[in-house]
């Protein structure tokens, strides 16, 4: 992998938001760590699908790189350039090259301005990216490029579909043709029949326009479909990262494990061959994260582990003492791209 | 749903060609098929042409009296004083067509300017939060525990011997501030809490994404959305206005003499109530009331028609 593929890189990125208490005197009596310590890589023209729970910070990932939150501690480069401490001015700029495509069609379009006002408010914005031809051609053309009627231009948000309105926000988010293009959920909202659409229209535009996708879902199958990498997030860390071949045919972290056999097989007499791993409880507060690995409060592995680690030690479900004090850094695996951030990692795959 | 004329509608709508419909044009359609709302605007809408054209509706100058001709019953419309004479000989429908101007006049100022403190105000402290807001919001709630006819009773007479002169905006002024500097705080706090909701929509997001300026994302993202439940106020705190203002002018420190208005009309009428000439009394409270309640009808039937959540 050459430094020039890289379109987006991230190096040890976290955002702790204070938590106050009081009225008057704000006491700063704590953080919570939404993201913490998150390095990964976005290659041109690629998809990088980010996966995990509600809670894990993807979205929070997502407003660190888009700017709208400034990042805590790290980096964030684009084009090998560091954006991460830029100024206003610089820091428009830099919003040209990433956008969003957002969750829920139904929030995400001003209900009071016509397609052609929400299209063309980038233009608005930046005056210097109004391609030539002008704007009223240009908005045309993008909509004609997501697949809606150019004449619908002066219509209202209200009288589109939920997929139609999609495509709205991806026109929005193409007119001022950035390099990256982060997808927050774009389809969970949408219906199954209408997914497939939209996702056929990101892989069009990706061939068409060179865009790279930061695609974030929890719906593993179409994060599969859709992504050549793909990054697990567990409580504001990344716990696995890799091609999707590797990651889902080799899940070298048990919270991927248990995250893949979460899947729906669709073949029946194959249903019944694989082994549910149910999680108990709840994701930890990420205000107080858990001491060593993040995860081993809820790990279904790490009480197997224990009796081989200290077969002295009698007791059954415990858990080995170095995930509760040390924590996994990404290590590699088989292949150098393959990383995964638990101790016993070669064992996942035997259990 | 099942109502055929909802879903001949619906599929109206959805056919293309159809031009949009916004929530107000929305709203208006409902309001358009209620008797009520049709009878409280035609009442609403003749006050206002009295107040915008007084000399359509009588020829006689309301300060022009004749002591001689005191206390004079209705003639109705075939005498010279359809509606009789005052106390000091004054033609009652004169003084009753010439006293809706600075009633109204007060109102709509009073309501205009503080819509304008209490969306500005509304607007920057729900966006920004932060000191501005804490500020903002602490002298909302001191204004709010303060009793209105006490503060105004309070300012309004200890400004009493100040002459503005005899404009038809000078006349009201002294009360107009009063009242504005005790009805801006509701909007204040409708407008911030509209706009904390609106601000952390996708939308406002999406702009912010794209670069947009704070000043931009208020004006275009968040006020057109946030500012729907202060516009259906309006009509309900104009009938509200108006009430008080006849208040002050009974309590004889609101618009004051020669200048008339309905609040004196009804402060001078209630002096001879109980002596065969209710009338002085019974046609400005009248008309009070009357408009008062068209305005009320009207916001409340605007209010519901605005709410989505009602639909």
């Amino acid at each position: 992998m050459t430094s020039t593929d890289v379109v987006l890189e991230v190096r040890d990125l976290a955002k702790f938001y204070p938590v106050r208490r009081g009225i008057v005197l704000k006491r700063h009596v704590g953080e919570v760590k939404a993201v913490d310590g998150v390095s990964l890589s976005l290659r041109r023209g690629k998809t990088l699908g980010l996966v995990g729970e509600s809670g894990s910070g993807k979205s929070t990932l997502a407003k660190v790189l888009v700017g709208i939150e400034k990042p805590t501690r790290g980096q964030i480069l684009v084009d090998g350039e560091d954006v991460s401490n830029l100024g206003r001015a610089e820091r428009r700029e830099l919003r040209r090259h990433i956008q969003m495509v957002f969750q829920d069609p139904y929030t995400s379009l001003n209900p009071r301005m016509s397609v052609g006002e929400i299209v063309g408010e980038a233009y608005a914005i930046h005056p210097d990216a109004v391609p030539a031809g002008g704007k009223a051609k240009a908005v045309r053309e993008l909509l004609d490029r997501v697949g809606l009627n150019p004449d619908h231009i002066h219509r209202y948000p209200h009288q589109f579909s939920g997929g139609q309105r999609q495509r709205i926000g991806i026109a929005r988010a193409l007119a001022v043709r950035p390099k990256i293009l982060l997808c927050d959920e774009p389809v969970s909202a949408l219906d199954v029949s209408i997914q497939g659409q939209v996702i056929n229209l990101l892989e069009e535009l990706q061939d068409d326009l060179g865009l790279s996708y930061l695609f974030i879902a929890h719906d593993l199958s179409i994060v599969r479909h859709i992504a050549d990498e793909v990054a697990v997030m567990y409580l504001g860390r990344l716990v696995e990262s890799g091609t999707d071949a590797e990651v889902y045919e080799v899940p070298s972290h048990p919270y991927t494990r248990a995250l893949m056999s979460a899947v729906p097989v669709p073949d029946p007499s194959l249903r019944d061959q694989r082994r549910e791993i149910v999680l108990e409880g709840d994701m930890p507060s990420p205000v107080d994260p858990p001491q060593g690995c993040h995860f081993h409060t809820r790990c279904w592995l790490a009480p197997l582990m224990e009796s081989r680690v200290d077969p002295a030690g009698s007791q059954s479900r415990s858990i080995p003492t170095i995930c509760r004090t040390e924590s996994p850094k990404l290590g590699a695996l088989e292949s150098p791209d393959h990383l995964a951030a638990c101790h016993f990692a070669d064992d996942v795959s035997a259990h | 749903m099942s109502d055929p004329s909802v879903s001949a509608l619906i599929a109206e709508e959805t056919q293309s060609g159809v031009p949009s419909r916004s929530l107000w044009s929305e709203a208006f359609r409902t309001l358009r098929r209620r008797p009520d709302v049709i009878l409280a605007t035609i009442v609403a809408v003749f006050f206002l042409l009295v107040a915008l054209f007084p000399f359509l509706f009588t020829s006689k100058d309301p300060q022009r009296c004749d002591i001689a001709e005191s206390r004079l019953p209705p003639q109705w419309f075939g005498g010279e004083h359809p509606f009789g004479t005052n106390a000091y000989g004054c033609d009652v429908l004169a003084q009753l067509v010439h006293g809706t101007r600075p009633s109204l006049l007060l109102a709509f100022i009073v309501v205009g300017v503080s819509v304008l403190i209490g969306v500005t105000l509304g607007t920057v402290s729900g966006y920004y939060l932060g000191i501005v807001d804490a500020v903002v919001s602490r002298i909302v709630e001191v204004f709010l525990v303060i009793p209105l006819l006490l503060a105004a009773l309070l300012l309004l007479s200890l400004f009493r011997n100040i002459d503005l002169g005899d404009g038809p905006v000078s006349t009201i002024a002294q009360p107009a501030i009063v009242l504005t500097m005790f009805a801006w705080m509701g909007y204040t706090r409708y407008v911030r809490a509209s706009v904390l909701e609106t601000k952390n929509l996708d939308y406002v997001t999406a702009a912010r994404v794209l670069g947009a300026s704070d000043l931009r994302i208020m004006v275009r993202h968040v006020l057109p959305n946030a500012i729907g439940t202060v516009t259906a106020l309006v009509p309900t705190a104009i009938a509200a206005v108006i009430g008080t203002e006849a208040v002050l002018a009974f309590l004889g420190i609101g618009v004051r003499p020669p200048a008339v208005s309905w609040g004196i009309m009804i402060e001078e009428g209630s002096q001879w109530f109980t002596g065969g000439s209710e009338y002085l009394l019974l046609f400005p409270l009248g008309c009070l009331m009357a408009t008062v309640l068209a305005f009320v009808v009207i916001g409340d039937n605007l209010r519901d028609a605005l709410d989505p959540k009602l639909k």
